[in-house]
């Protein structure tokens, strides 16, 4: 089918969208630099070319030197051509450029949360899009605007009109964005990373849409991502590039089977896939391609946990009224237990807003909870900051975002010796040697430790952030969506040392995360979080094999797979909000009863009646 | 929103029992005795002890608070020391000539402000820019005194333009006024700068021009308002600012609000008054600052008042 519908688009119509020798370059204090250098590509009607790349590839500079949308003064397109529809638009005043803008050509960006105007209603923003480009009435426009919602399936679309972005759910939200984007029937569609801030249903629910748009529409697509998941699942074309410049470009397959440049096969070989550790125990050591050497079997038989967890429950309040009494009530986490074992790695996975954070952070005593949770050999509820300063020692964090958890005032070193300093461990030249090893130990330059945060690059900062955590020696490392942020080439390296460091140190993850790839890749056992509460939890290639819950398994389904021959013509039964854990304050959860489904592996008999 | 106004006024009124308790405890620590100077410097002690007396100034300071108070919530502010009329009354003569300067400063000073932050951020970098921006600074760093007396030579005294002091039409209004929102308009100016070049580097700029909408659509519906809501907490905050450049700018221009009457009451010591003006600041700026609050979810659907 697909191969199909590329030979049409190869020989049939002419392109719509044409760039050639594309030159962007952009001011920095060191003086310009060349962002996207020489691009040349050709769209045709009803295709969807993908262009992936790494962060600083020049995807994204190359979709807004299309738009004319580069930020100004800063970048500017410097040389080559763009046509559409055989029109210049490269030296096109604003003036011209703005009557193509929104009409035959239109974009929706990566971040559907930043990307509406909070203070105007959904209906305003849409017909504004309308009347700019078609002269219609005010009832006229309005009647499009619902035209162009029910078209992306939004329910009730007329009451929308009247709500602002904020009462819209992420989903919801970006299929506004392609309303509005999609409202004046443009030829081109422009889509930077759509689906990366959304959960991986709401992604497959989506694609499903552009896909259903681009056949009915015919409107060709840019669709730019970082996911080779995502360009495996919708591209006909594909252009990857690197450092500005085309590494390689052709049909879907091609690109997934024969790879031709060097760059292309790494940034495959580092994706990790969902099903590549079928069928086997524990998780995957080293690259998925690089021979397995024989996985570490999960730790023999029931060592005593280094970690439990008992009917942990944590509760937000939410007041309001007068006298700012309680009125409602968030069920973050509701009675969850679960062991860690030493030498183990749990994955905890679930969408947004299913408590796997939550978790982490009572964990580490971070919020208030109730339920017992014991860390090696101490029960921490209610212990004072004091009492536990000693348990903090057994027991670390990583965070998901390492240039925020980076103090950029104090330098790497600082950085990593702060906690021995703090605890008291080390000072003088023995702080400084323990410095170092760390250091090595999260293979960076010891002789880097003098440096600051900003002179580091994201996988790098990670590995400061690591180091920091393993100075105490803990046993128990909360990765809390640790490699969520990093590229797949770095993220596969960082996942390497990970494991690397478990292997030598003993240590036990708490792997909090929402890409079932990399879970798959690194965990001996998964518990899967819907709505506060662990749903499925057992051994990784039980729970990944045979998902017998059926959230699990709708979760498992909306993974796009990184294998254009694999492709789904539809996402099944992936309609459907994330409902929302605020409850009134006279809830009462209902009881959760488990059955076991083989060794270790439990599945919650759903207390909600209806699968989710 | 009625709980939470509610809820605010009940707030308000325990600002304002705390402000005249610390109030009262600060007038009664300064040194200066109010019946020396009802009595005048040739009066005998035997005199200023009565006087003293009579006010009830010998008494404890338990006593001359507690009585204070329950006058006070029961809306009684005391009678002047000098003058013997009612506190309540003096203010209330007063306060009109006041509201009507502070109303004039804040629309000079939000007209100039915001209209010179915007273009400022709409010209960023280029010289209208660092203009506007060393006048806004001039205009933060200026004293009332001086920019007073120097506007009142050029366009009272040399140009003839506007009276040289006096209240009643709205020429008599204009050099207080500017007087009085220079300073604002300057710190305006800048937040209004920092504020709008903020929004226009957000996301939903970038769509609102990707949907091809010109530029003054973008900058008016799309930037301005939410731009704005930073400053309109500002106002609410402005109005205490307000408070003590009146009793600056009122004396210099002979304005006869509420300013030159605590200026008075300050340098004879005339405590009932002093409480009285202090008061009523408080009262304005806890007014100003619930205001500010209440337009803010008109502006921004996602502020919810509770």
């Amino acid at each position: 089918m697909t191969s199909e519908r590329q030979q049409d688009n190869d020989t049939a119509a002419a392109p719509v969208l044409t760039v050639r020798g594309l030159r962007t370059q952009v001011a920095t204090p060191r003086g310009p630099k060349i962002v996207v250098d020489g691009l040349d590509l050709d769209l045709h009607p009803g295709e969807v070319l993908c262009i992936a790349g790494e962060s600083g590839s020049g995807k994204s500079m190359t979709s807004l030197s299309i738009m004319g949308l580069l930020p100004q003064p800063m970048a500017r397109v410097v040389g080559g051509s763009v046509t559409l529809d055989g029109r210049e638009l490269v030296g096109l005043g604003e003036r011209q450029m703005r009557a193509l803008r929104g009409a035959e050509i239109s974009m929706i960006f990566q971040e559907p949360m930043t990307s509406l105007n909070p203070v105007l209603t959904i209906g305003r923003q849409i017909t504004e899009a309308i009347e700019a480009h078609r002269p219609l009435g005010r009832a006229e426009a309005r009647t499009r605007a619902i035209q162009a919602l029910e078209a992306v399936r939004i329910p009730e679309a007329a009451r929308r009109l009247t709500q602002y972005p904020h009462e819209l759910s992420g989903g919801m939200r970006q299929r506004v964005m392609i309303a509005m984007a999609m409202a004046c029937g443009p030829k081109v569609l422009i889509a930077d990373e759509p689906t990366t801030a959304l959960d991986v249903t709401i992604q497959a629910q989506i694609l499903e849409l552009m896909r259903d748009l681009r056949r009915d529409s015919n409107t060709a697509i840019i669709l730019i991502t970082h996911d080779m998941g995502v360009v495996a699942e919708m591209a006909d074309r594909v252009i990857v590039m690197n450092q500005g410049r085309v590494v390689e470009s052709g049909p879907v397959l091609d690109i997934f089977e024969r790879p031709q440049a060097a760059y292309t096969r790494d940034l495959l070989a580092a994706v990790p896939r969902l099903g590549a550790n079928a069928g086997r125990d524990g998780p995957a050591r080293g690259q998925p391609g690089r021979p397995a050497e024989a996985a570490p079997a999960a730790p023999p038989a029931e060592p005593a946990p280094v970690v439990r967890v008992r009917d942990l429950t944590v509760r937000f309040d939410i007041t309001g009224g007068l006298l700012q009494r309680v009125v409602n009530r968030v069920h973050a986490v509701e009675g969850v237990s679960f062991d860690l074992t030493p030498g183990e790695t749990l994955a905890i996975v679930g969408e947004s807003g299913c408590g796997k954070s939550t978790t982490g952070k009572a964990l580490m005593n971070l919020i208030p909870w109730q339920g017992e949770i014991v860390i090696d050999g101490t029960a921490t509820h209610g212990l004072s900051r004091r009492a536990m300063r000693p348990v903090r020692r057994h027991i670390q964090m990583v965070f998901q975002d390492p240039y925020a958890s980076l103090d950029p005032r104090m330098t790497v070193g600082e950085l990593v010796a702060e906690p021995l300093v703090i605890h008291g461990l080390a000072s003088g030249r023995e702080l400084d040697d323990r410095v170092a090893e760390l250091f090595r130990r999260v293979r960076l330059e010891p002789e880097q430790r003098h440096r600051y945060p900003h002179e580091f690059s994201g996988g790098q900062r990670q590995r400061v952030c690591i180091a920091r955590a393993l100075g105490l020696s803990p046993r128990v490392i909360v990765a809390d969506e640790s490699v969520s942020a990093l590229d797949v080439s770095v993220q596969a390296q960082v996942l390497d040392l990970m494991q690397e460091l478990q292997d030598e140190l003993g240590l036990s993850y708490l792997f909090i995360s929402h890409d079932m790839a990399v879970v798959e890749q690194i965990s001996h056992r998964v518990a899967v979080m819907y709505m506060g509460r662990i749903v499925e939890i057992g051994r990784r290639r039980d729970v990944f094999d045979t998902p017998r819950h059926a959230y699990t398994q709708k979760l498992l389904q909306a993974v796009p797979l990184p294998d254009p021959r694999n492709r789904r013509d539809h996402f099944r039964k992936l309609d459907g909000e994330i409902p929302s854990p605020v409850r009134p304050l006279d809830y009462a959860p209902p009881p959760q009863y488990f059955m076991d489904v083989g060794p270790g592996h439990r599945v919650a008999a759903d207390p909600l009646g209806a699968a989710p | 929103m009625a709980a939470y106004i509610a809820r605010r006024l009940l707030q308000a009124v325990l600002i304002l029992i705390g402000v005249s308790f610390v109030t009262f405890v600060l007038l009664y620590l300064v040194p200066a005795d109010p019946a020396r100077q009802i009595a005048g410097r040739s009066a005998t002690a035997e005199t200023v002890a009565n006087i003293r007396a009579q006010l009830g100034l010998d008494q404890p300071f338990y006593v001359q608070y507690g009585r204070y108070f329950m006058n006070m919530i029961q809306g009684d502010l005391g009678r002047s020391y000098l003058q013997k009329t009612e506190v309540a009354a003096l203010i209330a003569a007063r306060l009109p000539a006041t509201l009507q300067l502070m109303a004039g400063a804040l629309f000079f000073e939000l007209l100039l402000g915001l209209t010179t932050g915007i273009l400022a951020a709409l010209k960023r970098g280029t010289a209208i820019d660092n203009a506007l921006m060393v006048g806004s600074f001039i205009g933060v760093s200026a004293p009332q005194f001086v920019v007073g007396i120097l506007l009142l030579y050029v366009f009272a005294v040399q140009l003839g333009w506007f009276p040289i002091g006096g209240y009643g039409t709205l020429a008599h209004l204009v050099l207080p006024a500017i007087t009085l929102g220079i300073l604002g308009a300057g710190w305006y100016s800048r937040m209004m700068r920092s504020s709008m070049l903020d929004v226009l580097r957000q996301d939903y700029i970038r769509t609102a021009r990707a949907k091809g909408l010109d530029r003054a659509r973008v900058v008016v519906r799309h930037a301005l308002p939410n731009a704005i809501l930073p400053v309109i907490a500002m106002i609410g905050i402005d109005i205490g600012l307000f408070m003590s450049g009146i009793v600056v700018v009122e004396s210099v221009f002979g304005w006869p609000g509420i300013g030159q009457l605590a200026w008075q009451a300050i340098q004879r010591v005339d405590i009932p008054i002093i409480m009285g003006v202090t008061l009523v600041s408080a009262v304005a700026i806890v007014l100003g600052n619930l205001l500010a609050d209440l337009i803010a979810p008109f502006i921004d659907p996602r502020i919810k008042l509770r």
